[in-house]
């Protein structure tokens, strides 16, 4: 990928997503912090599309944008007081989460930088939706965990509703 | 002469590089498919205006222009020049921003709609043509939440919510409706879909298997998802005083009224593409490439605004209940059904 | 710098994940804290892709298993948030300084 605008379109949506994420963390105001979420997954559905997932990277848009922020937006009015301050939004352990997260990522990055990742130089397959679906339910072998990920789902739809519903005396 | 020709041509002559003639074809493209929408939505208020008269025996828009041709230009004028208000409480980036989230989906979608035969006239086949639709048009949602919810008023933050909930819940009879089509076409791309349907009138998707189901699921869930009139509790005008959008004026309703009328003839146009067989021709080879293809799209797509329109003379407001049982009690299991039997037959190998 | 390379989308993804570990650890709101957890998990995926699409191309593995992710995170996000909606319910509030009465 050594196009100068795959390079442009690279930084572009970095800049866009880790602001969006910085925002999320350190906005008081939680709708304008759900709302900057959602430009975060927007920013990385880009970066799907980059890496060739097009699939997935509709897959994103569709979940994370227009569901599960939907969710996390529908919380945030059920939970909502209108009155009060609004507190500071840092907890005590502020301090100790900026040691954690510096130090995660130096660790991260100092690991990989020296790494050679040697590519096979193998073709990715042109169309990903056939090969995810071959995957999935065809010749791959992850049948199994798919239907165990749909029980995962119905499961937690039902103890979400269970859990979430109004006590009826 | 394409479009990408003439634009290389400019491009090597003002001395620009290369590359930027993907980005000059792009603008130009999107320039064109707005004002495609622009233009599409002015005609439809006006058509709707006066068969809406015409139905209830009335004459409609008579007096801007000679028979009235000129309303939605005047409506339009009206809505530009009007103040902007923006309620004290309101929290005014979100105010900003619900109507945009709104009307960039509605347009968005038109990227993959099929005018026509060939990459002429399709802004972008994508390979994922149907699911970026899908994918795109669930962000209206978050839309309309933020408009009800930055209005700082009861009734616009219960017509939002109510909205999202209705259209949460008809997504899934939509996607699963238009599985149909893609797996008896094979393919997620849209141009792929109207090719499998290719050959004369009864290869179009409608009249395969389970005929008529998973259109009538498509179409009746598409009428929910863009809140259009048997479906329009969210905006009323007797219920809830026009709903989310009850605090906007100016530019920003503007938005909301044209991102919807923008909508209701993208989902004309999907439903064509999806069951009516796009741009193909009925009679095969007859009338059938190049320009004539354009004609025939927009004759079908016509046809089923003109239903549209029909359905908003005719039908009263279903009740939010109602709406929300009619949903999930009977239009999410029709749909499986329908996903079933066409899977069955597709592996039976009835597929196009 | 002249190419992107499977470094730079390590580097991206490290950031991310930590930006949302230190606002799943900092923050009061418990649906922020949700948020954040959200915001680590696309981190992975687009650590996932990249050594999909750098390393080894044409074994989707990497796809697949973003797509369990992202199954994964959509009903880890339904269930929190209705514990949340639960506890607000009963408690009022959804400070989690302030929900500690199981402490001894």
């Amino acid at each position: 990928m050594n196009g100068f605008w795959t390079q442009f379109a690279f930084y572009v949506l970095a800049v866009i997503v880790l602001g969006a994420a910085f925002m999320v963390v350190s906005l008081r105001n939680i709708v304008h912090c759900a709302l900057f979420l959602a430009l975060a997954f927007i920013g990385v559905a880009g970066f799907f599309i980059l890496l060739n997932a097009d699939f997935l990277a509709s897959v994103q848009v569709l979940i994370y944008v227009g569901a599960i922020t939907v969710l996390i937006l529908f919380a945030i009015m059920l939970t909502h007081k209108t009155l009060g301050a609004p507190v500071r939004q840092a907890n005590k352990l502020s301090p100790l989460g900026v040691l954690g997260a510096v130090g995660l990522f130096l660790v991260t990055v100092l690991t990989t930088a020296d790494t050679q990742f040697i590519a096979r130089t193998s073709m990715q397959p042109a169309d990903s939706t056939t090969a995810i679906a071959q995957a999935l339910l065809g010749k791959g072998n992850y049948v199994v965990p798919f239907e165990v990920a749909s029980l995962l789902l119905l499961a937690a739809m039902i103890g979400a509703i269970v859990i979430a519903r109004e006590k009826d005396e | 002469m394409s479009l990408t020709g003439i634009i290389e041509a400019i491009v090597k002559g003002v001395g620009l590089p290369l590359s930027s003639v993907d980005w000059i074809v792009a603008i130009v493209v999107a320039a064109v498919l707005l004002a495609f929408t622009l233009t599409s939505v002015l005609i439809i208020v006006y058509v709707l205006r006066k068969l809406l008269g015409k139905i209830q025996a009335r004459l409609g828009p008579m007096r801007t222009g000679k028979k009235g041709w000129a309303q939605t230009i005047a409506d339009a004028v009206k809505l530009l020049i009007k103040e902007d208000v923006v309620p004290t409480k309101a929290d005014r980036w979100v105010f900003l921003v619900a109507p945009i989230m709104v009307f960039v989906p509605a347009y968005m979608v038109y990227v993959v709609v099929p005018f026509g035969e060939g990459n002429r006239f399709i802004a972008k086949d994508l390979n994922i043509g149907i699911l970026y639709i899908i994918a795109i048009s669930s962000v209206n949602v978050i839309g309309i939440i933020l408009a009800g919810w930055a209005s700082d008023n009861k009734y616009s933050l219960l017509g939002g919510m109510r909205s999202a909930a209705q259209l949460v819940s008809y997504e899934v009879p939509q996607a699963l409706a238009v599985l149909g089509p893609v797996m008896m076409a094979g393919s997620l791309s849209m141009q792929n879909i109207v090719l499998a349907q290719s050959g004369g009138l009864f290869n179009w998707f409608i009249f395969r298997p389970l005929p008529f189901l998973g259109f009538l699921i498509f179409f009746i869930a598409s009428m929910a998802e863009i809140n259009h009139v048997p479906f329009d509790l969210p905006e009323g005008e007797s219920e809830l005083v026009a709903g989310f959008n009850v605090e906007y004026s100016g530019m920003k309703f503007a938005f909301f009224f044209l991102a919807e009328f923008a909508a209701s003839f993208t989902i004309c146009a999907i439903a064509v593409t999806l069951f009516f067989g796009g741009w193909s021709s009925p009679i095969p080879h007859v009338l059938s490439s190049g320009g004539w293809t354009v004609a025939w799209f927009f004759l079908k797509s016509s046809a089923l605004l003109f239903v549209l329109m029909w359905m908003r003379a005719t039908y009263p407001r279903v009740r939010v209940d109602q709406l929300m049982e009619f949903g999930w009690k009977l239009l999410i299991p029709l749909a499986l059904l329908n996903l079933l039997i066409v899977g069955f037959i597709v592996s039976m190998g009835g597929g196009g | 710098m002249n190419a992107i390379t499977v470094h730079h989308y390590v580097i991206l993804s490290a950031a991310l994940f930590a930006i949302g570990f230190y606002g799943a650890v900092s923050r009061r709101n418990a649906v922020a804290v949700l948020m954040c957890v959200e915001l680590m998990l696309n981190a992975v995926n687009i650590n996932m892709l990249a050594f999909s699409r750098y390393v080894t191309p044409a074994a989707v593995t990497g796809q697949v298993f973003t797509v369990f992710v992202i199954t994964v995170a959509a009903a880890e996000v339904a269930v929190g948030l209705a514990l949340v909606i639960n506890i607000y319910r009963n408690m009022n509030k959804i400070n989690v300084d302030d929900i500690n009465i199981m402490k001894w």
